[in-house]
Formats: C-alpha cells, structure tokens, sequence
C-alpha cells in the first residue's frame, strides 16, 4: 500500500489521460454502423501504428557499437512503418469503395 | 523552443486521431476522417525524428538507419496494401496488426536489454540479483506488459493471416483450453516473480516469456473458427493499442499513451459490437464453438444432411426469373471470389428491364468480413437503395417470388434458427425460405466456411445451379436476354 499510493501520485497523469482515453474511444464509435465495422478495425489498426514513434526513439537512441540494438531497432521501424503505412492505405481502399455509390 | 513544437505535434496528432475515430464511424466522412489520421500520424512522426530530445537534452542519431527504415517500410507498405485483392483485405489488416505487434515487443527487447546494460557480463549471480533488485520496477512492469501483449498480438495475428488465406487450418486438441490457461498463469507468474523477487537469472526468464508469449498467442487463435477471423483480429487490433501505450508510459509519450488507448477502447467495443451483429457473445467465440463442440454436431449433421437436391437448367433459372413479379438476390462470399458483382449489377438491369423487381438482401457478416457485400456492390454501382439490411430483407421475402443465392451458405442456414446443436445456432440469418423458389448458385454441394451441412439445400423448394459465379450469371444473362 505503502509503495501504491505513491506510484499513483507519480503516474496520476498518465492515469488520468489513460481513463479518459478509454471513455473517448468508447463513446466515439459508439454508434457505428455494422456496414463501417471493418474499415473502423483497419482504421484503428493503422492508428495504434503509433508505435511507429517508440521505434524511432529505441533507434535514434541505439549506440554506434550496440549491433543489436541497431539491428532490433531498424526492424522495429520497418515492422512499424508497415503497420502505419499499409494500414491507412487499406483503409483508404476500402473507402473508395463507398465514396464511388453518390 | 524545439522541446514545447514537439509538444504541439503531439497534442495535434492526438486530437486527429480522436477526430479520425469519430469520423471514420460515419459513412459520409470515414474516408476523411481516416486521412485526417494519417495527416497527424505524420506530423508525430516527423516532429519525433526532427525534434525529439532524450532527458539530458541529447537529439536523435542514426537517422540513415531511421530513413532507411521508413522507407522500406513505407515502399512494401504502399505495394501489398495497393495491391492486395477486395477479398484479402482482411487479412492484410491481420498482417499489418502483427507488424505494429512485434514492433512493440521489439521496442521492449531492446529497451530491457538497455536497462540490462550495467549488468557486466561475468557478473557473479549475487552480483545479478543485486544488479536487479535496483532497477525501476515501473519501467520494468511496463516493460514486461509491452513484451508481452506484443508478442501475443504479433503471434496470434500471423496466425489469423493464414487462417483467413487458407495456410493455416482450424485445429485443436483435447485440454487446449485448459493448456492455454496453464501457458499464461506461468507467463503471469514468471513476470510476477522477476518483479518482485529480482531474481538472478532475470534475462534469462525474460526471454523465456518471450517464448511463451509467442506460443500462447499461437494456441489462442488456433482452436478459433476460420469465420470468426474478423473479430479476433479486431480483439487482437485492440490488444496491439495496448502495447503501443505501454511504449508512451515508458517514454512518457502522450501521443503513443492517447493513440494506444484509444485503439484498445474503441477496439474492444468494436468486437463486442461485431459479435452482437452475429448474436453471439466474446466468450463463445473465444472458446471456439467450431472446434471442440463443433465436431460431434457436425458429426450428426452429417448423417442427417444425406437428402437429395435437385439443380436446375440454366433455361429453366432464366425462365422463372424473367416471370418472377420480384427477385432477392443474396450475396456471399462466392461472389466476392468470382468477383461478379458487375455481371451481377448486369443481371439486375435486364431483369428491371422486364419489369421484374430486383433487391439485394445483405446478411451483416455476409463475406468474409462485416460490410463487405456492400463495398463489393457499390464498386459495381448498384444503387445504395437496392441494398436492403437483414430485418428489411426478412420482411420482404415473404413476398418474394425468386431468390438467388450466390456463393451464400452460412447466412442462409435454418439450422441457426432450428437446431441447437449448430455451431452457429441463435446467429440471425436471412429468412430465404419464407420466398416461394429459392435458387442456388454454389460451386459444389460443399459446405460453407463454419464446415457445417445446409438443410437450405435439401428443400423441396430450392434447386442449385452450380457453377463459378461469375460463369453461371453470365450464362444466365445470355439466357434471360433470350427469353
């Protein structure tokens, strides 16, 4: 208790913002219709690509002589940019789709 | 200066990503709203590289390996997601998830062994564990949460890609469930114990989780049904968000924190929400009903499902469908694989052209994915009014005098409505029978992707027409224009 109370107190920030995030997220989509439910997953999908920026840092940050660290990190960016990249260009196909009807 | 720009990126790319969610629920700005994201993406990701200083106020280095990186990454990004057919997208979205998966354990490998760096090599094990009683215990924590919902996401998602493109198939075992369960009290455990109990041989068990982690999400996914692909990677898209915010608690990074979040509440909703369009809950389709149980059902189908069929002549098709007051078309999956849709939007004009009445009824998880039907008929430029949604298209059948099915099996089985043994029991499903001829085009009497026998089939009312999809429209177009 003694050690939770403050950690709390610490953290109270990012506990907040991590509180307020999950009542956003929720009530954002909260009426979607079922025919959006795959491009909201692709789109979501491509958002937490957000990672993307961890990398950038585990990279920038990696010793010249720390090899693993190099060669994690530089896979970590490719693997991120994938996500991103790829996921917002799914998504933007398979809105085409609906765009197309008006 | 450069620290408070930096501040702003972020605080902008939050707020697109909030925008972008809220957009992209909404037919007429979704594809916006999904620009609007990727714009904030973009600046987070620039203002990370060009402005981004560590505590002691050191910049960035590497940045070839950075750009390079992107690059290739963006590159083979554009090209698959360019190139990726209608039908695979979902199991593209499956793959990219996976990515931003490992890219999140990554980050946690690498972060750990940095945090394992003071640790000389030929320390002694008293050396060890006193080396790891010192370390944060909250980068720690959240080191170990980053590793491990990363690497189950990446696992699980690889999985569900080669589910959906055929490559991997359903299987299980006896005790799956129960080993699943043992796997991760022991991942729990294990975590538990470095945190508290620093023990000596600390990377070793690190890795281990690492190991475990990657089998847990393999076993996870494995028992669970080719269909229910979708929301388990919507469930595991979530769990990905979660991993990205542990990387923003460890490097106090509000954006990761904000976007990570969000994706893991919205995720988790939007699978609740994909499960209530099929009538089923989390849980069922979690403990893989295809699997297990499934087997002695379709067992039992199997001997009941032995009635005969009849097929119909392409002529005689034609010829009721060109006397027919109205014809409900049912789209599946077949259609999608043809790729039919426009012989399809074809076939509707010359049959309106004879003044028959001429709908779509459209099952919510009709394809391989919710929505699908849609997108694949709007490409077609069939009119948005024609598509008509389940409840809709159950009234309307009554007065219905042709169905035509194409390439839909499971969304049409009455055994949803009448046999409790069926996997798919109590999933609403398009009330075709209620129609007085029911036509259906399949490639064979094989049986759809829940693997269960249709009785549909076996009526006295439907005859089958089989063939390609594609083929059989354009073969029943010619005949039509002839009647």
């Amino acid at each position: 208790m003694n050690n939770i109370l403050p950690w709390i107190s610490e953290h109270q920030q990012m506990i907040y913002i991590v509180i307020l995030m999950i009542f956003v997220g929720i009530e954002v989509i909260g009426r979607v219709p079922s025919v959006l439910h795959t491009p909201l997953m692709s789109g979501a999908n491509a958002i937490h690509g957000v990672v993307i920026i961890g990398a950038i840092i585990v990279m920038g940050k990696a010793e010249d002589h720390n090899y693993i660290a190099i060669i994690l990190g530089f896979l970590a960016v490719v693997l991120g940019t994938l996500n991103v990249v790829g996921g917002f260009v799914v998504t933007d196909r398979m809105l085409e789709m609906f765009k197309k009807k008006k | 200066m450069e620290v408070h720009i930096l501040t702003l990126c972020y605080l902008i790319a939050s707020v697109t990503f909030i925008l972008g969610l809220k957009m992209l629920s909404n037919p007429a700005t979704a594809r916006r709203g999904n620009l609007v994201a990727a714009a904030g993406m973009t600046i987070a990701i620039l203002g990370t590289i060009f402005l981004y200083k560590d505590d002691d106020g050191n910049r960035l280095h590497n940045y070839a390996w950075i750009f390079g990186g992107l690059i290739i990454g963006a590159v083979i990004g554009t090209l698959a997601a360019k190139k990726v057919k209608m039908t695979a997208m979902p199991e593209m979205v499956s793959l990219f998830n996976g990515m931003g998966g490992a890219c999140a354990a990554l980050i946690s490998v690498v972060e750990f062994n940095h945090l394992a760096h003071g640790l000389s090599a030929d320390a002694t094990m008293e050396e060890a564990a006193g080396f790891f009683a010192t370390v944060d215990k909250t980068m720690l924590l959240i080191i170990l949460l980053g590793l491990i919902i990363g690497s189950i996401s990446f696992a699980g998602s690889m999985v569900a890609w080669g589910k959906l493109n055929g490559k991997v198939k359903d299987f299980s075992f006896k005790g799956q469930h129960m080993l699943n369960n043992i796997l991760f009290l022991v991942i729990i455990g294990l975590s538990g114990y470095i945190l508290i109990a620093s023990p000596q041989q600390t990377v070793l068990f690190f890795y281990i989780i690492v190991v475990l982690s990657l089998l847990y999400g393999v076993f996870f996914v494995m028992p669970i049904g080719g269909a229910d692909m979708p929301v388990v990677i919507s469930l595991l898209n979530s769990f990905t968000g979660v991993a990205a915010a542990c990387g923003g608690f460890l490097y106090d990074n509000k954006v990761m924190l904000t976007g990570g979040i969000l994706v893991g509440a919205a995720g988790t909703l939007l699978t609740i929400l994909m499960c209530k369009a099929m009538n089923r809950s989390l849980m069922n389709v979690l403990i893989g009903s295809f699997g297990g149980g499934g087997a002695a059902a379709g067992a039992a189908q199997q001997s009941a499902g032995g009635g005969t069929y009849k097929e119909i002549t392409l002529s005689d098709a034609a010829m009721v469908m060109s006397y027919a007051n109205k014809v409900m078309i049912v789209p599946g999956y077949g259609l999608a694989v043809a790729q039919a849709q426009h012989v399809c939007h074809e076939l509707e004009k010359v049959l309106e052209a004879k003044g028959v009445e001429v709908k779509y009824a459209i099952h919510p998880v009709a394809g391989r994915m919710p929505g699908h039907m849609n997108v694949l008929l709007a490409e077609a430029d069939v009119s948005y009014e024609k598509l008509l949604e389940m409840e809709q298209a159950n009234e309307e059948f009554k007065s219905t005098d042709v169905v035509l099915i194409l390439g839909a099996n499971d969304v049409v089985n009455p055994a949803a409505k009448s046999d409790p043994a069926s996997p798919i029991y109590g999933m609403p499903i398009l009330e075709v029978e209620e129609a007085k001829t029911v036509i259906v085009n399949k490639r064979s009497m094989k049986p759809g992707y829940a693997g269960i026998e249709n009785q549909l089939f076996f009526q006295p009312k439907t005859s089958m027409l089989f063939g390609d999809a594609k083929k059989a429209l354009q073969d029943l177009l010619a005949e039509i224009k002839n009647v």
